[in-house]
């Protein structure tokens, strides 16, 4: 049977000064959601400024030129709509969920800010304080924080856009300038670098006039050509042992690396069905041998890209085993479980029927998701950015289909054949009544739940 | 970027900020609602928009005591390990064959299973799910495995300062009231068996109270044969009502150390209107305004102003027996007074004086927004019906809530804050290095001795 697939009707456009335009109407309920996402993430960011892509995030919310500090979420809100922003490796995105009748509202205060964002001293030195705060509840002030987005990607990488804390370091957030806000502003938010996407319950003439109107001026700059992070695959294994003076039970996360997600789709989507296959509910391969039969970990995760999102990063990425482990079992132990369930898929292959109800479980989310005007019009905007097709938002079951159980079990192979790159954490609480509190050497999420 | 000097004030020049228009109003579901004779009250709500059927079961589940709620948690995560017909791994097939999911979970009110598969799988879906609820066999080895990683997973939540903060909170407004912990105590878990799970399960897992809701693409009348073919055998006895709350009790500020924490968890609990109280929509709107969104008075004021948290917030959490006021920030050591110092102001603020009119209308436009946008897509649709409808609450509400909303003045606002955040109601917990914040604590407030 055919995966089912959504069809949802596509337009595009694209503005003089080089915006982007996505426009998916949809009348199903009488909301509207508008994003923005911007081609640059923390892998761009200058060395000795690390952090600064999301601290830009935070500094695009403090005002424009129609609009006062911490005015957006304001307009936002009273007009009955939910907002946000966050910073990923390769785009920042900023976006608005709302009553139809707020969208050209919502246009109106995109376009203020990607025109011409006013950053304050003030309003910088707040911020800096506020994303130091996200950093200590998200990271220093918990155990696994930041587990392992933070910390594995040194271990896996060697170069700065690859291997560096997205979050940033302290001293380098604090010496942030308004001299970098500008230069970072000039040099990526161009609307030439820019896509922005309309989803849901909204005239689509009527809203390409909207986005005439307030983008239509926003003078062209030019565009930065994609910068290439591509490194070597490491062909002899690489390890990292860090203590979490925070965490009461060890973790394991180990980083393989795929094939370019961009150049080689099919190759690619062999890998997003492994990941299920290994880790997606109580019958996943990874669930039954750890969780169930072997009892050494409390938890197994296996996702491709930092924050799970499959679609939206350039090569190299990473293909991440995030377990966290029973009290009385080694890394070790897990490693050589892990490593023979890979194994027996590269030499066995799936079972009958295997591939098939993993296909047809992400099928089924796939819809799910889109149901959102919100996840439908950031699917589209993402697939814009990393492919030029927007229209993956539809055909990606279709794609899906297409991978062979063969193709599976060759990507379970190839996890085996490469230099892993394994990050050890130890407990450093472990069974002690009244564990020292202080900075946990791990770090976490650039997302940013309720807040920017 | 423009001139980085600029005030941080709106211009207002001769751009004009476009105005909302007036959205239509959501046309309100229809809901078929049956009752079947097992006491299973089916709530169906036929939605097109995507070719699946989302799932939510309900199941009364409140209990007294540390071992309720230690075999309550193993029950949850033993369900789906064994029926009659499949083991744990077949019964893990069969729903991702159908494109589905189902997940459990439990609290100190339900039991809930939910979950959605393609609409044309709905009669297999509801058949796997019979298969556990009339016939969960809870295998002792996988209910062993099950229970040791609950205590396991016990000792990691607990190493977390938000849930050590809310376990606290929790304690402190609800004194000797089950709902006190919302975590069991990994010592109970480690001693219960199959034999307890199986018990609870005979005991409770009971049609009689429970409410089932299914929206999507299918009809009423084929989700109710499917259901009535599935479930109509399912049989069991009414279950115990949850306890009545106890009064919030104010007193001194109880400090959990935590040494070397770089941050301070700021927590204060109080009592709250149920949400079909006369005063309910005032007391939202008042919440909203205070901390409730991100527009409020206390984001203003403790990050955009001062800069010493990252997401400061309240809420009102409504529970079966009853409704509590949190207000939760998680600010910087150091500037742990200075927060309290703040928050104890915009708490006066509220308690004594009217909000302005702008701040009243624009609470009640997200207010309404936002629960539009709550039931926009099916999943959300679903989660919304089944949550209202366990509190003895229709679909109507959807429409009258936002009618409500519109009815409420500034001096109904101000009424219901001072009844919600009046400062002396409420109990303070703090979860953070004593050493370093107690001083500052005793110059504001009364604290409990170490």
């Amino acid at each position: 049977m055919p995966l089912l697939a959504s069809a949802y009707p596509i337009e595009r456009a694209r503005l003089d000064n080089g915006l982007r335009v996505l426009l998916a109407p949809d009348r199903t309920a009488p909301v509207v959601a508008v994003s923005v996402h911007y081609d640059v993430g923390f892998r761009s960011e200058p060395e000795g400024r690390t952090g600064f892509a999301h601290l830009f995030e935070h500094l695009m919310f403090q005002g424009s030129a129609n609009i006062g500090k911490a005015e957006h979420p304001k307009y936002v809100q009273a007009a009955g709509g939910i907002f946000n922003g966050s910073t990923h490796p390769d785009h920042t995105d900023y976006y608005e969920l709302l009553p139809s009748g707020a969208l050209e509202l919502a246009l109106f205060l995109e376009a203020d800010r990607m025109r011409s964002p006013k950053i304050t001293q003030q309003n910088l030195e707040n911020q800096i304080a506020v994303v130091q705060e996200e950093i200590r509840v998200n990271v220093l002030n918990r155990p696994y924080g930041g587990f392992p987005w933070i910390k594995l990607p040194p271990v896996a990488f060697d170069t700065f856009p690859n291997a560096h804390n997205g979050y940033g370091d302290f001293t380098e957030l604090a010496a942030a300038s308004l001299e970098d806000a500008e230069d970072f502003f000039d040099k990526y938010y161009a609307p030439g670098n820019a896509v922005l996407t309309i989803a849901g319950d909204f005239d689509p003439d009527e809203a390409l006039t909207f986005v005439e109107r307030y983008f239509g001026d926003i003078p062209a700059r030019d565009v930065p050509a994609p910068r290439s992070f591509v490194e070597p695959v490491p062909s002899t294994e690489r390890r990292a042992r860090i203590t979490d003076a925070l965490a009461p039970r060890a973790a394991l996360a180990v980083g393989y690396r795929v094939p370019d997600p961009i150049a080689d789709l099919t190759g690619f989507l062999a890998y997003y069905l492994l990941a299920d296959v290994l880790s997606d509910g109580d019958a996943s391969r990874l669930e039954r041998r750890l969780v169930q039969k072997d009892r050494s970990v409390i938890a197994v995760r296996t996702y491709l890209g930092t924050f799970g999102s499959a679609f939206e990063q350039r090569d190299p990425m990473l293909f991440t085993l995030d377990v966290r482990q029973s009290e009385d079992t080694t890394a070790d132990a897990v490693l050589a479980a892990v490593d023979e369930e890979l194994t027996r898929l590269a030499d066995d292959g799936l079972v009958d029927g295997e591939l098939e109800r993993v296909q047809a479980r992400v099928a089924s989310s796939l819809l799910r998701e889109a149901d959102d005007a919100l996840s439908r019009g950031m699917a589209m905007g993402v697939h814009e950015l990393r492919r030029g097709r927007p229209e993956l938002l539809n055909e990606l079951p279709g794609e899906l289909a297409a991978v062979t159980a063969e193709a599976v079990g060759a990507a379970a192979g190839s996890l085996l054949t490469q230099g892993r790159s394994v990050l050890e954490l130890h407990a450093g609480a472990a069974s002690t009544a009244a564990a020292p509190a202080a900075a946990s050497s791990t770090a976490a999420a650039a997302t940013t739940p309720g807040a920017p | 970027m423009t001139s980085p000097a600029s005030p941080t004030t709106a211009s207002t020049a001769e751009v004009v900020i476009p105005a909302v228009r007036p959205s239509e109003p959501a046309r309100l579901p229809v809901v078929a609602d049956r009752m079947l004779d097992n006491g299973l009250r089916v709530l169906v709500v036929e939605r097109s928009s995507v070719p699946l059927v989302e799932v939510r079961l309900r199941i009364p589940f409140a209990g007294h005591g540390v071992e309720h709620q230690a075999r309550a948690e193993v029950l949850a995560e033993t369900l789906f390990t064994g029926s009659t017909r499949f083991d744990r791994t077949r019964l893990a097939i069969e729903v991702q064959r159908l494109g589905g999911a189902l997940s459990t979970g439990v609290d100190n009110d339900r039991l809930t299973v939910g979950g959605s598969a393609l609409a044309s799988n709905l009669e297999p879906l509801l058949q796997i799910l019979a298969e556990v609820l009339l016939g969960a066999t809870y295998p002792p080895d996988e209910v062993a495995g099950e229970r040791d990683r609950i205590v396991e997973d016990t000792a990691v939540a607990r190493s977390q300062p938000a849930v050590i903060a809310r376990e606290a909170l929790l304690a402190r407004v609800f004194g000797d009231h089950p709902y006190a912990t919302g975590i069991p105590d990994p010592d109970v878990v480690a001693a219960v068996g199959a034999d307890d799970v199986r018990a609870l399960h005979a005991r409770r897992v009971s049609p009689v109270g429970a409410i089932l809701t299914l929206v999507g693409d299918v009809t009423a009348e084929r989700a109710f044969t499917a259901v009535n073919a599935a479930l109509g055998a399912w049989a069991g006895e009414a279950s115990q009502r949850a306890a009545a709350l106890p009064a919030v009790s104010p007193g001194p500020v109880l400090i959990v150390d935590r040494p070397g924490a770089v941050q301070t968890n700021i927590r204060l609990g109080g009592a709250a209107l149920d949400r079909r109280a006369l005063g309910a929509p005032a007391q939202r709107l008042a919440n909203t305004i205070f901390g409730g969104y991100f527009s409020s008075r206390l984001v203003d004021n403790i990050r955009e102003d001062k800069g010493y948290t990252y997401s400061p917030r309240s809420s009102i959490d409504h529970y079966q027996a009853g409704s509590r006021l949190t207000i939760a920030a998680d600010v910087a050591t150091e500037v742990t007074g200075p927060a309290l110092l703040e928050i104890w102001y915009e708490l006066g603020r509220m308690a004594l004086l009217a909000p302005s009119q702008q701040e009243l209308d624009a609470a009640r436009q997200y207010a309404v927004g936002t629960l539009a946008l709550g039931s926009a897509t099916a999943a959300g649709l679903a989660s919304t019906l089944s949550a209202l409808a366990s509190a003895g609450i229709g679909v109507e509400y959807l429409r009258d809530h936002p009618r409500a909303l519109a009815d409420v003045s500034l001096a109904d606002v101000q009424a219901a804050a001072s009844d919600l955040f009046a400062p002396t109601c409420l109990v303070t917990v703090l979860v953070g290095d004593r050493q370093k914040i107690a001083r500052a604590v005793e110059d504001l407030l009364q604290v409990t001795p170490d």
